[in-house]
């Protein structure tokens, strides 16, 4: 059996529904921080003994982040590299500590969790990463990297695990007779399912998929983000869905973030975020959005690269590359704030929408 | 008159003559398990100026094609026939040393990864102001002036800065920025571009993809942009042509493909892809994953996975003109889902 099997849920083409506004939230960040201490490096420190005077300079990968997901919610984190997005999903996942902020799920302070709340957190929390065969051992069987977390923290018993794994397997869409074979026999879409069924396997409340799908061939990408919404409706699943293409997060979420220079620059339930963006960063981006037109597109860059987080410049991050930049933008960093109910966006100019940006 | 708008004869009248014509090339690799027909009967015709985009999923041969083009074909793997003539003259029939001429020269190639074209171990300036010099005797200040302008021409800042650098003190955008800029530098007839911006972030792809469309409208460079995206190309390319193990399924003006796909999988593949119509839905999937070369069904290569199938397509199918500039090797072409 070559092929890969398909999905036991029949695929709907009903819109997923997103949560009801009622809806709890599930996971919570307030101000969330971290700072990355660079050294000077070997090649540094020889040039200190001639004098070269390089400092340890602090790296803000991520600024003061709020961000609150509902149960059930695919929330988009979308940015350019370098911008801090898996530094907030390694926080969130509990691989990395935050330098500052407050991370809270279901309504209980992470700092305030005791040891054993804390790994429970950590369990209900797990990562889908973007290269699925470097995160998979390449000398243990399907079943092993499947289940045997599940068995480590108690989920099954050894002796229940195989049909543990089978029903995974099933449920991912991969044949449960090819549970004995290593990750190099499968296709690179069928070990990103086996990367899903391992998370699955430990009854995860919340999924964050860090560029889950940007290596993959649009084909076998289809068939993940479908097997993506069929686990939101069957299982009732959380998502955070990083990604750095935005038609994909438009395609998934129901509400987008943008980031950009460790900081949260925008903010809006989907349609609303790519029908009105506010930001000047959002409206530049969304220029690059993937279509299948043929109309000409005449591709208009974003001036300028990132800048480096080591050196941010003053007021809006922003600033150095936009088009609408003044004085005091320069100077005076802007607050986010609510431009529409749900809609939030840091830029000093109150209606960008009658500011034309060319 | 737009392109679209002219039947297959006029096309080439209007063109001249194509800068590459690719005739039943075929490019297999002898492996243990049997013969690997990576590339097995592919047609393709370029025009100056003209952007062709070459899409399918990995392993359908895309990359292949554009070694072959570039004479980058090395053991197990052997040219099986066909030919492939650059202005007219056969790439199939030059030696090593003629082939190591027409490389960097008349066609680049820039890889999906810059490293394949750029040294660790040598400065931007050392790289670029030899690739100049091989093709070309001039001092070493005109091949550096050379080299400038050719990073101006990629949008990088401060040209002068980076000439001095080593590829590692550049970002992944940047490198990637100075190997396309290392393909313009002996303004080629031809570049190969294979999956270049994958890797890299929409805005400096779109940059890149801008740049190069630029140039190639200017200079009347003729470039084949190879991707498993049709978004990437749709807004780009003039004509597609879409490719699956090994064989060109369809082929079209971009109008004609991305309108009005007429072969089973070109539609699959412009289902898969995610966008804002797309929303909250589920996306069409091509089922099954892309068969073995080794073991593939007789007649369409296709079939297994196609909702059209029946018995006519065990035999294999013809690339037969379906519309204008569009031919597609299919026993249903256009025939939507029984
Ligand atoms: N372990 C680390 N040490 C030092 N800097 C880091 C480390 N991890 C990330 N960074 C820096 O933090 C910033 C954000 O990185 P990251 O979260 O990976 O961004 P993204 O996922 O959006 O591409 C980058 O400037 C990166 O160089
Ligand atoms: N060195 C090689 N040895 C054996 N087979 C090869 C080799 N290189 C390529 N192939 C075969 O050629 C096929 C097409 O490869 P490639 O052109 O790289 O695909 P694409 O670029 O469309 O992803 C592969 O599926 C593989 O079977
Ligand atoms: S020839 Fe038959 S199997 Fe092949 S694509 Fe056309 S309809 Fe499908
Ligand atoms: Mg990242
Ligand atoms: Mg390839």
């Amino acid at each position: 059996m070559t092929q890969t099997p398909h999905l036991a849920l029949v695929p709907g083409t009903a819109p997923a529904a997103a949560p009801a506004p009622e809806t709890p939230v599930i996971l919570e960040i307030e101000g969330l921080t971290k700072s990355f201490i660079s050294t000077p490096g070997l090649g540094g420190h020889i040039a200190n003994l001639f004098g070269a005077g390089i400092k340890r300079q602090e790296v803000r990968a991520v600024s003061g982040v709020d961000l609150s997901v509902k149960t059930g919610e695919i929330v988009g984190i979308v940015g350019e590299s370098g911008c801090g997005k898996s530094t907030v999903a390694r926080m969130l996942a509990g691989i990395s500590n935050p330098t500052g902020g407050e991370i809270r799920y279901r309504g209980k302070a992470r700092s305030k969790m005791t040891r054993a709340e804390r790994e429970d957190f950590a369990l209900s929390i797990q990562m889908i990463f973007q290269d699925p065969y470097a995160s998979l051992n390449p000398r243990m069987r399907v079943r092993d990297i499947i289940g045997e977390a599940a068995v480590v923290h108690g989920y099954v018993t050894r002796a229940e695990m195989p049909a543990y794994v089978e029903d995974l397997m099933t449920r991912v869409g991969l044949a449960p007779d090819m549970a004995d074979r290593f990750p190099h026999q499968f296709s690179g879409g069928q070990r990103q399912r086996i990367g899903i069924a391992r998370a699955l396997a430990l009854k995860p409340d919340v999924l964050i998929c860090d560029e889950s799908v940007a290596a993959l061939d649009v084909s076998i990408q289809a068939q993940v983000l479908n097997l993506f919404m069929d686990l939101r409706d069957s299982l009732g699943l959380t998502y955070l869905f990083i990604s750095h293409n935005l038609g994909v997060v438009e395609h998934i979420s129901d509400r987008v973030v943008i980031m950009y220079l460790g900081r949260v620059v925008e903010s809006a339930p989907t349609e609303e975020l790519y029908a009105r963006p506010h930001h000047p960063y959002t409206r530049l981006l969304m220029d690059h959005l993937p279509t299948l037109s043929v109309e000409r597109r005449t591709h208009r860059p974003i001036a300028g690269d990132l800048p480096s987080p080591l050196d941010p410049p003053p007021g809006c991050p922003f600033n150095p590359r936009c088009p609408l930049a003044t004085d005091r933008c320069r100077s005076e960093r802007p607050a986010l704030r609510e431009v529409t109910p749900g809609h939030i966006s840091a830029c000093h100019f109150d209606d960008t929408s009658s500011a034309e940006i060319r | 008159m737009s392109t679209d708008m002219m039947s297959k004869e006029t096309r080439d009248a209007d063109l001249g003559a194509p800068v590459l014509k690719i005739e039943k090339l075929c490019t297999w690799f002898d492996t243990r398990e049997g013969t690997a027909r990576a590339v097995d009967g592919v047609d393709l015709e370029l025009y100056e100026g003209e952007i062709l985009g070459l899409v399918g999923e990995s392993g359908s041969g895309k990359s292949v094609t554009g070694y072959s083009v570039m004479g980058l074909i090395d053991p197990p793997g052997r040219i099986a026939g066909g030919r492939i003539l650059l202005d007219g003259r056969d790439l199939t029939r030059l030696s090593e040393e003629e082939h190591r001429r027409v490389r960097g020269k008349d066609i680049a190639m820039i890889f999906q990864d810059p490293s394949m074209t750029l040294n660790p171990t040598l400065r931007i300036e050392t790289q670029m102001i030899e690739a100049v010099r091989a093709h070309e005797a001039c001092s070493t200040a005109q091949a550096r002036r050379r080299a400038k302008d050719a990073l101006d021409m990629v949008g990088i800042p401060s040209p002068e800065e980076r000439l001095r650098a080593y590829p590692f003190e550049l970002s992944g955008g940047m490198r990637q920025r100075v190997a396309i800029a290392i393909a313009l530098l002996n303004k080629p007839r031809l570049i190969i571009a294979d999956e270049p911006t994958t890797a890299l972030d929409v805005s400096i792809q779109s940059q890149i993809i801008y740049e190069l469309q630029t140039l190639c409208r200017e200079t009347g460079t003729a470039m084949i942009w190879v991707t498993h995206d049709l978004a990437v190309v749709a807004g780009m390319a003039d004509r597609l042509a879409v490719m699956y193990a090994g064989r060109i399924v369809e082929v079209g003006t971009t109008k004609e493909v991305i309108e009005q796909p007429g072969h089973p999988y070109t539609r699959g593949l412009m289902g898969s892809v995610p966008m804002h119509e797309t929303r909250g839905r589920r996306l069409a999937r091509i089922p099954g994953a892309t068969p073995s070369l080794l073991h593939l069904p007789q007649g369409c290569s296709f079939r297994e996975r196609c909702a059209l199938a029946d018995k006519a397509c065990t035999r294999m199918p013809e690339l037969a003109q379906h519309h204008q500039a569009q031919s597609i090797r299919c026993w249903h072409p256009g025939e939507t889902d029984r």
